[in-house]
Order: structure tokens, then sequence, then C-alpha cells
């Protein structure tokens, strides 16, 4: 097989695995989305607020240092001690549980019945809360995430194909860390839909997805379901956060991950699971394939982010609800 | 009544004609906010440092206290305009904005309102061309210095020769990224090396398409031009293709202790440029360190201090309080203006005996700036980093560029920039 071709292929399996990567992001989108039709502007910052919070606690930070030392003339940075992984994921949790009550008591129990653009600029706001509160607790410096994920290229993929092409082909590239997202993320989805599914909290959950007055005229209460969406949301944010974080660190621009979420969004629909998925692959093949057949030779490359929104605007035309996005039926 | 009335009338003309307490001040365009505060907050911490320093040790700068005005821009040039409106009616005498973006929009603007601007490092290259940009300073060094020392360096290391080799070049996709573009493209015509080019869409989180680019054209080296998390991000794919890290050098924007330090033992090697020396065990820093953050006045929580860019931004300002003590020579006067400010910076000089008298010494090279060349020497150095003991090594002493192709681009991009804008080149 020629070496071309060769990475051609190698260039669709990394697309895959990046898809994966952009799939995360966008779950936590269509699960608040679709429970209950906030489009989650602060998806990006949760993500990153989460993956700030687990690298705090795991190196025994003191949250809101800085302002401690300010108000109060002292110099505590940290507590001396180191928390282990498990430990700091699951009182992560915690906080993104306690986030999730906070903002269903605080903001969105306050603007029940109001336009969907009114709860869009809530998020807004709450984007733009969150980090400086991110900051204020964690400080801005870059940290590393130390949670035993692998790193670089899997050796073992590379010398097993490295004889399919001649002396020009390498074999192929397969990023230890993309493996272990996708391994995680299809763990994921399996256990969103099992939950959603076979557990009592999970089928209120899709009552209140399909009809709000409904789940409630049979005694769902919407407050709880909504803090459940949004800690599942928050689940999400962390797995996202941990896989991108643990690429570059965990540093602000984490919250910008978000952008490559809406293509994904608009091509897979706001309200599916598989949607957000398959979307994200398509997303993440179309534009690695584009960049190494036409952006990176003909276009001085960098052609990925828009041609992602490209791709995306094209199943619009065809498909406005996305790939499994609800049918959109209006009866006059 | 009446006699009260010309009491307070009496005291007010008392205080009126009293010499007012001056003072010097300095705008600090900071950004510790948003996805680049990583690299603000210590060149912000170590600007600001050094000035509070000259407070606590020496009264200020001849005499005259400094008051630093700090404004957060975010590293977002709207908000850098701002910060510029807001702070210059204060009386600044100087400005350091710290986002090439921000420098090309308020070049116009302090132009007209007749301060200086100084772009270490970043900003308009051209703008070293004294005679046309009256206003705007970037020495010691720009972009297509760093792209010259960064050949010259890797002539040194292959025997003068680098015909044949394959160099690629990684940058951010903005103005500032493809600013060495034209000065690589005359030194490959020059030295025979083949100059490929890859570019990184804002902000640089996912480059894999790059490195896999990379993996499969086998570069002898790769450049790089990056900011933020485009570092980080390059270090670790580099690494996790397996490309070899000593072959990988990044401009003095790539080169701080965070864009090495997510990647751990895997950067270990990476190289980069740098306009300054590294040396936590300077003098000056243990005075900062006393009169500073003892006395309870430090910028940040303190934990900068002899880093990259805490180093680089304490350097920017003992050459901004310099540029402000050679003013006050200049004119006589220790209460300066921010264009008399100008003509000191236009009549700087730095010696590594004034370095070492301000506890700093051979933090940079020996430069002197004229009306003419603003750009100063162009000398930089090639560090290394070190992952087991986490520091950068210095590799090389200064390298000069080569200022035989360096010199025709200033001038004509200069020359072009003159045109447009209808000025008539000459010092003022």
């Amino acid at each position: 097989m020629s070496a071309d071709f060769l990475y051609g292929i190698e260039v669709i399996i990394n697309g895959l695995m990046a898809g994966v990567l952009y799939a995360l992001v966008a779950l936590g989108f269509v699960l608040i989305y679709k429970a209950s039709g906030i489009f989650n502007y602060a998806q990006g910052v949760m993500a990153l607020f989460s993956a700030l919070t687990l690298a705090g606690i795991m190196s025994g930070q003191v949250p809101f240092a800085h302002l401690i030392n300010a108000i109060f003339g002292t110099d505590i940075h940290y507590f001396g001690w180191n928390v282990p992984v498990l430990a700091a994921i699951i009182l992560t949790l915690i906080v993104m549980v306690i986030f999730a009550w906070g903002v269903q008591r605080f903001v969105f129990r306050h603007l029940v019945g109001q336009e969907p653009i009114i709860l869009f600029m809530a998020t807004i706001g709450l984007a733009y809360f969150l980090e400086g509160v991110g900051d204020l607790m964690w400080g801005s410096d870059i940290k590393t995430l130390a949670v035993g994920l692998p790193q670089g290229g899997s050796l073992w993929v590379e010398e097993a194909t490295a004889g399919l092409g001649g002396d020009d082909f390498f074999g192929f590239f397969i990023d230890k860390l993309d493996m272990v997202a996708t391994v995680v993320a299809i763990i994921l989805v399996a256990g969103l839909i099992a939950f959603s599914q076979y557990t009592k909290q999970g089928r209120a959950m899709r009552a209140v997805a399909d009809d709000h007055q409904a789940a409630l005229s049979v005694g769902i209460s919407l407050n709880f379901i909504w803090i459940l969406v949004w800690s599942l949301a928050g689940l999400v944010a962390l797995v996202a956060g941990i896989m991108w974080g643990a690429k570059s660190g965990v540093q602000f621009s984490l919250s910008l991950i978000a952008l490559k979420a809406l293509p994904v969004l608009m091509l897979g629909g706001f309200t599916s699971i598989p949607g957000a998925i398959v979307g994200g692959l398509i997303i993440g093949v179309g534009e690695k394939l584009f960049e190494y057949l036409i952006g990176a030779p003909y276009l001085g490359g960098a052609t990925e982010n828009w041609f992602a929104y490209v791709l995306a605007l094209l199943f619009l035309v065809f498909r406005p609800q996305g790939l499994f996005g609800e049918r959109i039926i209006e009866r006059v | 009544m009446k006699m009260k009335k010309l009491a307070a009338m009496a005291l007010a003309g008392t205080l009126a004609a009293a010499p007012a307490m001056a003072e010097l001040v300095i705008p600090d365009l900071s950004y510790r906010t948003g996805p680049y505060a990583a690299g603000g907050t210590p060149f912000s911490d170590g600007y600001q440092d050094y000035f509070n320093l000259l407070n606590a040790r020496d009264g200020g700068i001849g005499g005259e206290p400094i008051r630093i005005v700090e404004c957060e821009t975010g590293y977002n040039t709207e908000k850098g305009v701002e910060c510029y409106e807001s702070t210059k009616g204060e009386g600044a005498l100087i400005y350091q904005p710290l986002s090439t973006g921000i420098t090309y929009q308020i070049i116009p603007k302090a132009t007209v309102d007749e301060i200086p601007i100084h772009t270490m490092g970043y900003g308009r290259t051209s703008a070293a061309n004294g005679e046309v940009f009256n206003w705007v300073f970037n020495y010691p060094a720009n972009y297509w210095d760093a792209a010259s020392v960064m050949v010259n360096y890797l002539l040194e290391e292959n025997g003068g020769d680098l015909s044949g080799k394959k160099i690629a070049l990684i940058y951010h996709n903005s103005a500032y990224g493809k600013e060495p573009i034209r000065t690589l493209e005359e030194l490959s015509a020059m030295h025979g090396f083949e100059l490929s080019q890859l570019a990184v869409d804002h902000p640089g989180q996912e480059q894999k398409s790059q490195w896999l680019q990379i993996r499969r054209e086998r570069p002898d080296y790769v450049l790089m031009w990056g900011w933020g998390v485009m570092n980080q991000v390059a270090v670790q794919e580099a690494s996790n293709i397996g490309f070899p890290m000593e072959n990988f050098i990044g401009n003095w924007w790539a080169g701080a202790e965070h864009d090495v330090t997510p990647a751990g033992a895997g950067a270990d090697g990476y190289k980069s440029l740098n306009m300054n020396r590294i040396d936590a065990n300077l003098p000056v820093f243990d005075e900062i360190r006393t009169l500073v953050h003892e006395a309870g006045n430090a910028a940040g929580d303190g934990s900068n201090v002899g880093s990259v860019l805490y180093t680089r931004g304490m350097y920017a300002a003992m050459l901004a309080a310099e540029a402000i003590a050679k003013a006050q020579e200049i004119h006589g006067v220790s209460d300066v203006t921010a264009a008399m400010v100008r003509d000191g910076m236009a009549n700087l000089e730095i010696t590594e005996a004034r370095m070492a008298e301000l506890g700093m010494s051979q933090i940079g090279p020996e430069f002197s700036v004229s009306c003419e060349n603003h750009g100063g020497s162009g000398l930089g150095i090639v560090q290394q980093w070190n992952a087991a003991d986490a520091q950068w090594v210095a590799l090389t002493d200064y390298i000069a560029p080569d200022d035989s192709v360096i010199d025709p681009l200033i001038a004509e991009d200069s020359a072009a920039f003159a045109a447009e804008n209808n000025i008539e080149p000459g010092c003022l």
C-alpha cells in the first residue's frame, strides 16, 4: 500500500479520536438542553472549573488563598498534603453537585417560564461568574493534571503497522491518551443511557425532557431533575476537563473547548446523545481529512476550525434538527 | 462670616501656591485573567515589583515617587485600547502594551498624544526605524532578530551549512505568528534550507494535524512562534510523536516554565530563545523580597520571583526606569513629561557596569538606542529545558542576528508605513 494512502487512514483514525474528545464536550450541552431547553453557554467553563478544582484538591491547594491572604495578611497557599486521585475526583464531583444545586436554587428557579433567550443569557452570565470564581479559588497559573493518564504515541501500534507501507511509512501514530478517552467516552455514554433507561431518576429525567407539564402532573419534581441534570453535566464536564487538561495542563483556555462542541451540536442535534457522538466523529474526521487533503497543501493550513462549521452548516441546510435531533413539526 | 470666607480663600490660595507632589505615572497594561493569564501575571508582577522596589529603596526615580496604574486587558485588543484611553489622562509617561494586537492599535494614538511606547521583543518590528516611528521603541530585540538568531544558532550547530536541511515553522495563525515568515524566507533562500510552514488556529488547543504532518515530513528542525496554550500543546505533541526535543526551538514567547511543565519529562531538551538571562540568584531579587514583599507591597503572591517572565517584566521595568532617569538627566528636571521620557529612551545606554550596579549583572546585552535605531542590539540567547531540575539552562552566549538581512526588511516595511501615513521620516 502506498504511504499516502496509509497516512490518509492514519488521519481518519486520529480524526475519529479527536471527534470523541469533541463529543465529550458536546454531551454536556445535550444533557442540559434535552432536559430543560437551555443552551448552556457555560459548559466549557464548567469543564475548566471542574478540572481546576480537581487539580487544586489533588495538590492540597487552599481555595481562595489569594483572597484570604489579602484580607487577613496571611501567607497560606497549600495545606501541605496531596489527595489521591480517586478521592479528589469524588470531592470534585461533590463540588459540581453543589454548583448544580446553586445554579438551580439561585438562578433558574427564578427564571421558570422565561423565554429561551433569557435562559441563554443567564448561562452567559453564569459562564463569566464561574470563570471569575475559578480564578479566585484556584489562581490563574497552569496546573499539571497528574491523574495517571498515559501520554505519547503507542509504540506497539507503530511497530505493528510499520511494515504495511514502504520506507517512507513509519507506522500508524495513535495517541495513548486518545485511546483512553475513547474507552472512557464509551463507558460514559453507556452509563448515561443505562441510567436514563433503567433507573427511576433516569426515567423521570426522560419524562421531563418529553413534557414538563405532564411530568409535573405525575408528581415528578422539576427542581430535583434539573439539579440531577446539571450534576450529570458537571460529571461530563469533569471528564472532558481531565482529558483536555491532560494535553495542555489545566489553564483558562480550556473554556474555549466549547467552540469545538458547537459544530458537533449543529450536526448531531441538541437533543440526542448518540447524535453528539456521531456528530463528533464526523466533525473530527471531516476537519482532519480536509486539512490533510486540501487545507495544508493548497490553502496554507489552519482550516480545521472554520471547516468544522462549514461541514455543520451543510448538514443544517438539509436537516435543521441535526442528524439525530427530534423532527421539527409545527401544526397550524 | 466675611472673615471666615476670607480665611478660606487665603488657605485655598496657599494650598494652590504650594508645590504639588509630583508623581511618575507608569501604566501597567496587565492580563491576570483569561486564557493568557499564566503568561501575563508573572510579567506584571516583575514589572510592578521593580518600580515598588525603587519607591522603597530610592524614593522613586530622581526623588520622584512612582505611581503604577494597573489596567486589566485580558490580552484583548479592545480592552487594551480602552486601558490606554482611560490611563493616558493620568499623566502616563510610558506604555508597555504587552500585546502585538494592542500595540498596533495604539501606535497612531500614542503618536498623536506624544506618549512613548516600549514593545520589548514584540509589536511592530519595523518600529525599530526611529525616524518613522518617533514614539515607538522595541529594544533590545524584535521578532525578525529572533528568527535570524535561531537560524544563526542552527548554522553554528551545523558547521555553518544549512543547505539541504528541512526546517518547519509552526506558528500561531495571527499577525504575531506570521511575523517571522518573511525573514525566514529570505534566510532560507540565502542559506539553502527548505522552509515549510504550519499554521495553528487560535487558541491552539488542537494541533494533531500539524504534528502528524511533522511526523510524516520529518524536518530536521522545528521552530515555533506560539503563545498561550499553543505552546504547552505543541511541546506535548512533539514529545508524543517522538520528535527530538533538542531540535525543537521556540521563540522567546514560547520559553517560560509553564510552557514546558505540563508535558513533564517529555519536555526535556526543548529549547527556546530568550532576550534576557535567567538567574534566580540576582541580588536584585533579594532586595525585592526584603523591601517589597516583606513590606507587603508585592504585586502578586511572590511565587514568580526569578521565573522567565517575571525576570523579563522586571527587566522591562528597569529599562523604563533607566529611560526616565536619562530623561531627568537630559532635561535637568525630576518631574519629567512623556515627551521628555521619549528623549530619555532615544538616548538610552545600557552597560554591564550599570546592570551590575542595579543588582542584575548580565541580565541583558549591552546596547544603546539612538534617534535612528529604536531596536537595540537584537541579540538573543538559546536556553534549554532541564526537566529533572525543572529549570532553563542557558546554552549559548548572546547571539547576534544577521543585520544585512533584517535592516533592508525594516527599511522597506517602515517606508511603506511612512508612505501610507504621510510621515516625513526624521528625528524629533
